[in-house]
């Protein structure tokens, strides 16, 4: 008995933190969002409810690593991250648990969620065209595949394949229109490029901006917060594929963990998520859309205007990921 | 006096010192063992290769990888050994206006993590940048300017941002060498280039060699700025691998594959530097500059000037500037505790990992057994591997022994706690030690090599045991090397991102995972505030440290 509380205090001195949430008026979160937008999401919650929330921030795979390291001893309640791939994947390594809401399947679309309900996405980024209003007409644009067209040689600017959003971009091409078209596709952009591909999206519009070419494609919010920082840019949005599949949207979204020992908590917490409160916060801290369509965009937001979106379920995305890498690399798209 | 011909290498101090070598063998293979599990970890990946994203891998991109990893090695490597070793020359053997000043302030870069200054020269460089457009206004839209966003480009960042482990570790060589056998030299005939390169830096060659090594491992395992660039290296499979086709053991195997390179090439070096010994005099005299004048002086002050701007002055300020457009609504009370939860970290971590390399290198010098020197070995590899990928390996490394704790608590309780190293202040400071372990040994055991074993032999005649001899005399003598080490840990914890976000408490945020959650959104500029904070924190100790090994 000595021994064992001899242990247990030195254990306590050397390890105070080792007292996981055990308590049901806690919940812990690992986030690939960052800690400025849903921080004020939590206090919300807390406010409202009581429940306090724990969570430690970092890229989605490594968050993934960790979920699954941790396996059935893991403290973690809920996964938040950007990207349907990332959610894709989280739920087929077995991550996430199925939920059954009939709050979450009012709020959230069909196509903008797991069929299985394992995730739900809780903000939708289009991702879109942007161009130099100076140099090009909206009419000369229509969709994403006609940047391959060669009219647009040394005109087009793109972001780096390594980002997720381009992935999910073509891994929905490839759906839509089988792997050997989108490959001529990505093989058209890569031809047209006016420079070597950029890190992020405002680099690519800034280069569109200073004249190093006319065209590119982004997620709206990059553009928001960009112009709302220099609003002289010539820069507009074009909503492409508006005849045919529509524009290619996203998610951020979350899913329950599947080893929570709070799952009607973790539950009760994305149901709230996918109301009025945490869906304005979600999508106005970013310029996003809030996924649940009752709910309107910011007027900032709204004022790019409507648009057909494309709504082949984000699953797809997740899917064929690794067939677009892989088609991307064999394109020459770095 | 220091000879660097070749005798016959030594049982080891140990061999005559007479004391309890095996009580230090076992402390210092416990250090290697707890340095060695993650790696260990790592490498079992190969039990099951993943041959799908290898075929993929070198049927498209490996062999343009592996081109473009060996181009920056080559290039940052003679890049830093440059700028290293020539400003180190300078400040420290020569004298011109200023010395005093670019003595200390040409270790300043080392606060600048290498992917700010790799985001602050494309955001200020590129075309759509300040410079280019203000050449376009009055030049016209046809100037040409040399692209940021290239080989060249990513070279110059590096060699920038890594040479001052190279100045730093070299300045103190040159300082403890003292002048004595340059001027045997020059009395010998040889003029003052020939003395440089045929005594003075091949008697600094354990110090170079080790500033060389740091560099080249950080450049190997530098992912931040390379995809600024997006230049594709080694490490762009590494990540492409385990991000995108969500394959650790992809990664982790070619991360196992990086660590062989790198073990291959430093077990080169060492067998090239062969028996040499390097052991010196400590300097104890006042040292005999050069005195530079006219055109030589305006050269010196020309060159340190370029360098420190490039590194530091233009970048940092371009930094502030940025911070100044958002600090009101990005300061606030916070940043107190991100400052001190970065110190404190800090702090802690460099003491920890420089106690630990001196227990390694003492022990490797008292008897250099093959498993001793294997321990070694395999404990300065991790910081050549990726921060993300060593990060995954110390974190399964520590679920791994929660779980077994975890089955002791719930025999002695009859309940489990959940994690209890995961997630621990412990862990971070435990993650930091296996990274860092090179950077502090390489400082540490340069400036050992640099003893003469015959001091310590008459210490031990005299009666003085082995505590004492470690107290009162080698860690006097080694005051330099374990004041680098410290400065250099210390500088890498808090740079350090990967580790820290994966393993870091509930709640806990330093100014670079500040950093990382302004940048996982793209909002670069609104991490300048955390960026510019964080150099003025490192300034801190390099100040400090400096100050105290000047002479």
């Amino acid at each position: 008995m000595n021994l064992k509380f001899l242990t247990l205090v030195l254990l306590g001195l050397v390890f105070p933190m080792a007292q996981a949430a055990t308590a049901t008026d806690s919940l812990v979160v690992y986030s690939a969002r960052n800690e400025q937008l849903i921080k004020p999401m939590f206090d919300a919650y807390q406010k409202e409810t009581g429940v306090s929330i724990k969570y430690v921030t970092d890229k989605a795979a490594p968050l993934m690593v960790r979920l699954k390291a941790e396996a059935s001893a893991t403290p973690a309640d809920v996964l938040i991250t950007v990207d349907a791939g990332n959610l894709w994947q989280a739920a087929k390594q077995g991550l996430l648990a199925r939920v059954h809401s009939k709050v979450l399947e009012k709020n959230i679309p069909a196509h903008l969620r797991d069929p299985q309900g394992r995730w739900f996405g809780l903000s939708v980024r289009a991702r879109t065209l942007v161009y130099n209003n100076k140099r090009i007409k909206p009419a000369q644009l229509s969709s994403y595949e006609q940047l391959a067209d060669p009219k647009w040689k040394g005109r087009l600017c793109l972001r780096t394949s390594k980002k997720v959003y381009n992935q999910s971009l073509v891994a929905t091409l490839i759906a839509r229109v089988g792997e050997a078209k989108a490959e001529k596709i990505v093989r058209g952009w890569v031809a047209n490029l006016a420079t070597s591909v950029f890190s992020n999206d405002t680099k690519v519009m800034q280069a569109i901006a200073a004249g190093q070419c006319d065209v590119g494609i982004v997620n709206t919010y990059y553009y928001g917060r960009l112009l709302k920082k220099s609003p002289d840019l010539p820069l507009s949005l074009y909503w492409p594929n508006q005849t045919t599949s529509g524009v290619h949207v996203n998610v951020s979204g979350a899913g329950v963990v599947a080893a929570s020992k709070h799952k009607k908590a973790a539950q009760a917490f994305l149901e709230w998520m996918s109301g009025a409160t945490a869906q304005r916060l979600l999508a106005d801290g970013n310029m996003e859309y809030p996924a649940n369509p009752a709910i309107k965009p910011h007027a900032i937001v709204s004022a790019w205007g409507e648009f057909k979106q494309d709504t082949i379920n984000l699953s797809s995305a997740g899917r064929l990921q690794v067939k677009a890498i892989k088609l991307m690399d064999r394109a020459g798209y770095k | 006096m220091s000879t660097a011909t070749a005798t016959p290498t030594p049982a080891g101090i140990g061999a005559w010192l007479n004391v309890n070598i095996g009580l230090w063998r076992l402390a210092s293979l416990m250090v290697a063992a707890v340095v060695a599990a993650p790696l260990l970890v790592l490498a079992m990946a190969w039990l099951t290769p993943d041959t799908e994203v290898w075929r993929h891998l070198s049927d498209t991109l490996l062999l343009g990888l592996v081109r473009n990893t060996l181009v920056l090695l080559v290039s940052v490597g003679s890049g830093v050994l440059l700028l290293g070793v020539g400003l180190a020359w300078l400040t420290a053997m020569c004298d011109f206006p200023g010395r005093n000043f670019f003595d200390w302030a040409l270790m300043l870069p080392l606060a600048v993590p290498a992917y700010v200054l790799a985001f602050v020269a494309v955001g200020v460089l590129d075309f759509s940048g300040p410079v280019q457009s203000v050449l376009r206004q009055w030049l016209g839209t046809s100037v040409w300017f040399p692209p940021i966003r290239s080989e060249g480009g990513v070279i110059a960042v590096m060699v920038l941002a890594f040479y001052p482990y190279v100045y730093m570790l070299a300045r103190s060589a040159f300082l403890n060498q003292g002048h004595h056998m340059l001027e045997t030299a020059r009395v010998l005939g040889l003029n003052a280039w020939a003395a440089f390169f045929r005594v003075t830096v091949p008697v600094a060659r354990p110090a170079i060699a080790a500033g060389v090594a740091l560099a080249l491992m950080e450049t190997l395992a530098d992912f931040g700025a390379v995809s600024v660039f997006n230049y594709d290296t080694f490490t762009t499979a590494i990540y492409k691998a385990w991000f995108g086709f969500f394959s650790l053991g992809a990664a982790a195997q070619l991360a196992m594959l990086l660590l062989l390179f790198i073990a291959t090439a430093v077990y080169a070096e060492q067998r090239l530097r062969g028996g040499s010994r390097y052991h010196v005099n400590l300097n104890t005299g006042e040292i005999l500059r050069y005195r530079l004048k006219g055109t030589r002086a305006l050269a010196a002050v020309c060159a340190a000037s370029v360098v420190l701007l490039l590194a530091f002055v233009l970048p940092v300020s371009q930094l502030a500037l940025w911070a100044w457009g958002v600090i009101g609504e990005e300061l606030d009370a916070r940043y107190l505790s991100f400052f001190g939860n970065t110190l404190f970290l800090g702090a802690i971590a460099a003491v920890l990992t420089t106690v630990a390399a001196l227990l390694l290198s003492y022990t490797h010098r008292l008897k250099p057994d093959p498993i001793t020197q294997v321990a070694v070995r395999i404990s300065t590899l991790g910081y050549a591997l990726p921060g993300s990928v060593l990060a995954v390996g110390v974190m399964m490394s520590f679920v791994w022994v929660d779980q077994h704790i975890n089955s002791a608590i719930q025999w002695l309780t009859g309940e489990a706690w959940g994690a209890v190293l995961t997630g621990s202040v412990f862990s971070l400071l435990l993650a930091y030690v296996v990274r860092f372990m090179a950077v502090a040994y390489g400082p540490v055991d340069s400036a050992f090599d640099r003893i003469k074993p015959s001091i310590l032999q008459v210490a031990r005649c005299l009666g003085a045991g082995n505590m004492e001899i470690l107290r009162r005399l080698s860690i006097p003598m080694l005051r330099t090397g374990l004041l680098s080490a410290l400065l250099l840990v210390f500088v890498e914890v808090m740079k350090e991102m990967p580790a820290t976000l994966l393993l870091r408490p509930f709640g806990w945020t330093t100014l670079a995972t500040r950093i990382f959650e302004m940048t996982s959104e793209g909002e670069w500029e609104r991490a300048a505030l955390p960026a510019v904070t964080l150099v003025l924190a490192g300034l801190l100790p390099v100040v400090l440290i400096v100050r105290r090994s000047a002479k």
